[in-house]
């Protein structure tokens, strides 16, 4: 069992909770995952590590319910506890391990959309602390949902904030912060991370793409090991198979099948929202669902 | 009186019934049934059968205790040698191993073995009898990475012999393959596999989940930090494999080894789990051992019409012959000589049907088998909306590629010596699927048997 010790809301309903786990605080780096699961009948569910403290033991995570599963996580409190979480899974990303000589001449941005600032904030704190300052560009629908800004702001080079409804900071989506910077600002950026939901991902690297600025994505698909064992995780980069559990989970996102990537997605969609319907309505679901053999 | 040369019948569902349902297919032996098959055995002086078990279990020792309704000691000569007799007596290649061996086999049916064994063990179950532990324990730490059959048998061996012994697995439950990859139907979770892990720690193994040797920790740190002396790996098979052929990564195509995890460790086919499964209207199950049989057996019980798709003839398929013929009593449609060359999609990106060849045998190839020759212009589409890979894994590079000093062969599969399952990395010894790829569960208990063997020799002249 692994004590939830902190549980609470970063923004709308994005949640953030600090869970004791020593080993993956021990071991693990920015760009690794964790898989959490609440109770016997959960679900094994990849979440980034948002944060981790070494000497406390702990794991922050960040999530969005968007399932069954994630649902009830948002339902534990402060003192609760998650049946199972394990990690750290995947590799680190590169910027941690190659040698930071060359890190440092790097002109690096990371893009982050919604819930996928979580997992950039790591890196950026991690390369802050290593003398590494970067550009940090962050989406968010709107004002209420802008998450990090306090934390990111202490460790990043410079930080635009950008709103698809213009409620704050600069106004639009983060491809044309993109754009502004580079070919308005006098910017120039030889690497870009960029973290989000698949679709900005797609369009983040078109962008970079047209710009020239070589590009990493960090692919968050359905799995359920997360250690190699089950293949769920495929996709395609290039003409070759990768595993993201194993290989990944970051890849070059110009080599990315994002139309692939984003219809496999959605395999266990109806799936997960007949788990929903039951879970919110319980055995009055029954007819309704088409997964029960109608109105037994 | 009964026919000698003939087995005493098991009781089975019968298979229209257990077709639509995970309960168990065999339903095993009762005192009177076990007790006159027992009294089939011939107690040969010099045991064929014995040298032909992986563990060496005195077999006819224990089956005189059954012939006698001696149960409980029947289950103390079987524990001398066994860690997991209600999983072996479930899912060992008894006729090519004890059975295929028997004198009686000769004339007539060979004793059922595998069937008194699964009901002593059975019978110790249900009556509370637990394997004894260590009288005294000796305060050597061993790691074992990995709690199927291999760990399991490993670590049961070292508890006995007083060691201070903790399994380390990567799953949320402990049992490997046994509670991931074999379904429900063939072997009970609850009522056996958790039983038997329960004996194992029982004699004293410590059992820790959610770690991964090589993520969570590595093997040195468990040497260097944490004080274990020796280190057992049977992590198992690895990375399922895929053919390359177009539309692989289509949804609606799944390896066996997620579709089996999803059904057996995550429990899909209950309606109070979470887990979602791709049900399937016509599936097509690609391959044709074991773990093939399996999942087809699994998504004909969740309503799908299944077919197994094997490029050779029945001859050789490498299922075991029981699996291939309860399969076919359920209903699963065997499309042989038959071999995948496309999988097509819609434009949603998921599966829309298989294009396959029909086979021919050839000459024999390297395997001794005769190589399936394409029959030109054979070409046709089979009607599925859901494939699944059922053609073996290559072992999990996380630990090899995490432990400086262990070598590993060209096939990735770390080495090991046969008799000792020692290593190149001094007090690392290893066993299982991790070293012979896939293999059986027997198989891998008996290289667990081995290096515990091994360790033990090690430690106590260090």
């Amino acid at each position: 069992m692994y004590k939830i010790l902190e549980a609470g809301k970063l923004a709308g309903n994005i949640y953030k909770m600090v869970v004791e786990a020593p080993r993956v605080a021990k071991h693990c780096l920015p760009g690794q995952f964790v898989i959490v699961k609440k109770d016997e009948v959960g679900e094994r569910i990849p979440l980034t590590i948002c944060d981790y403290d070494r000497e406390a033991g702990t794991i922050t995570i960040v999530f969005q319910p968007i399932g069954a599963s994630t649902e009830k996580f948002a339902t534990l409190q402060t003192g609760d506890f998650f049946r199972d979480f394990v990690g750290p899974l995947g590799q680190p990303s590169d910027l941690c391990t190659e040698p930071l000589e060359e890190v440092k001449k790097k002109k690096i941005l990371f893009v982050a959309g919604g819930v996928g600032t979580a997992p950039v904030y790591p890196q950026v704190k991690w390369l802050h602390e290593h003398g590494v300052d970067v550009d940090v560009i962050v989406g968010a629908k709107t004002k209420d949902l802008v998450i990090l800004e306090k934390e990111l702001q202490e460790v990043a080079g410079n930080l635009y904030i950008t709103t698809d409804d213009g409620s704050y900071g600069r106004s639009g989506m983060v491809t044309k912060v993109i754009e502004d910077l580079v070919t308005k600002e006098g910017k120039t950026y030889d690497h870009c991370v960029s973290i989000g939901p698949m679709i900005m991902m797609k369009f983040c690297c078109l962008t970079t793409q047209k710009l020239n600025i070589p590009t990493v994505v960090s692919m968050n698909p359905i799995m359920v090991d997360g250690t190699g064992m089950c293949g769920a995780c495929r996709v395609m980069v290039g003409d070759e198979v990768k595993f993201a559990c194993v290989d990944g989970p970051e890849f070059d996102g110009h080599k990315i099948d994002f139309n692939a990537a984003m219809k496999r997605q959605a395999l266990y969609k109806t799936e997960e929202g007949r788990a929903l319907l039951k879970l919110h309505e319980g055995e009055t679901h029954h007819g309704g669902c088409g997964n029960c053999g109608g109105d037994k | 009186m009964a026919d000698v040369l003939k087995k005493v019948p098991v009781r089975e569902q019968d298979p229209q019934v257990r077709a639509t349902n995970f309960d168990e297919v065999c339903l095993g032996y009762n005192k009177e049934e076990a007790m006159e098959e027992a009294s089939r055995c011939l107690n040969c002086k010099k045991a064929k059968c014995v040298e032909g078990c992986p563990v060496s279990i005195n077999i006819p020792g224990f089956i005189h205790q059954v012939k006698e309704g001696n149960f409980e000691e029947a289950y103390k000569v079987i524990s001398e040698s066994s860690a997991l007799p209600a999983i072996c007596g479930r899912v060992c290649p008894q006729e090519s191993q004890c059975e295929g061996k028997c004198i009686r086999g000769i004339k007539g049916e060979a004793v059922s073995i595998g069937k008194l064994e699964r009901f002593t063990a059975d019978w110790a179950r249900e009556n509370g009898i637990k394997p004894t532990p260590a009288a005294e324990k000796n305060g050597k730490k061993v790691a074992v990475i990995g709690s199927g059959p291999s760990g399991l048998t490993c670590a049961g061996d070292l508890a006995k012999l007083g060691y201070d012994v903790t399994i380390f697995e990567a799953l949320h439950e402990a049992g490997g393959v046994l509670v991931y990859g074999i379904p429900e139907f063939r072997l009970p979770k609850l009522d056996v596999v958790a039983k038997e892990v329960e004996n194992v720690k029982s004699l004293g193994v410590k059992i820790e989940t959610n770690v991964i040797i090589g993520r969570s920790i590595t093997i040195d740190e468990l040497m260097d930090e944490e004080g274990f002396e020796a280190v057992f790996i049977g992590s198992g098979a690895g990375l399922p494999m895929f053919m390359g052929i177009p539309g692989e990564t289509a949804k609606g195509v799944f390896s066996a080894n997620e579709y089996l995890t999803r059904n057996n460790l995550m429990k899909a086919f209950r309606e109070d789990y979470d887990t979602p499964i791709v049900k399937g209207k016509k599936v097509a199950v690609v391959g044709g051992g074991n773990v093939a049989m399996d999942a087809a057996r699994t998504a004909l019980r969740l309503g799908a019409e299944v077919h197994i798709v094997y490029r050779r003839s029945e001859a050789e398929l490498p299922a075991r012959a029981e699996e291939v013929h309860h399969a076919k009593e359920e209903g699963v449609i065997f499309d042989l000589l038959t071999n995948p060359t496309e999988i097509l999609v819609n434009e949603d990106d998921a599966v829309a049907g298989m294009k396959c060849v029909r086979m021919e045998l050839g000459e024999p190839d390297a395997s001794g088998r005769r190589r399936p020759v394409v029959i030109p212009g054979s070409e046709f589409v089979l009607d599925v909306d859901t494939v699944i890979m059922s053609l073996g894994t290559s072992p999990n590079p996380l630990i090899s590629s995490t432990t400086i000093g262990l070598d590993t062969n060209k096939r990735k599969c770390i080495i090991a010596d046969e008799e000792t399952g020692k290593t190149s990395k001094d007090g690392v010894y290893a066993g299982g699927d991790a070293v012979t790829g896939a293999a059986t569960v027997i198989l891998a208990m008996g290289a667990g048997k081995a290096a515990a063997k091994g360790i033990h020799e090690f430690l106590s002249n260090k």
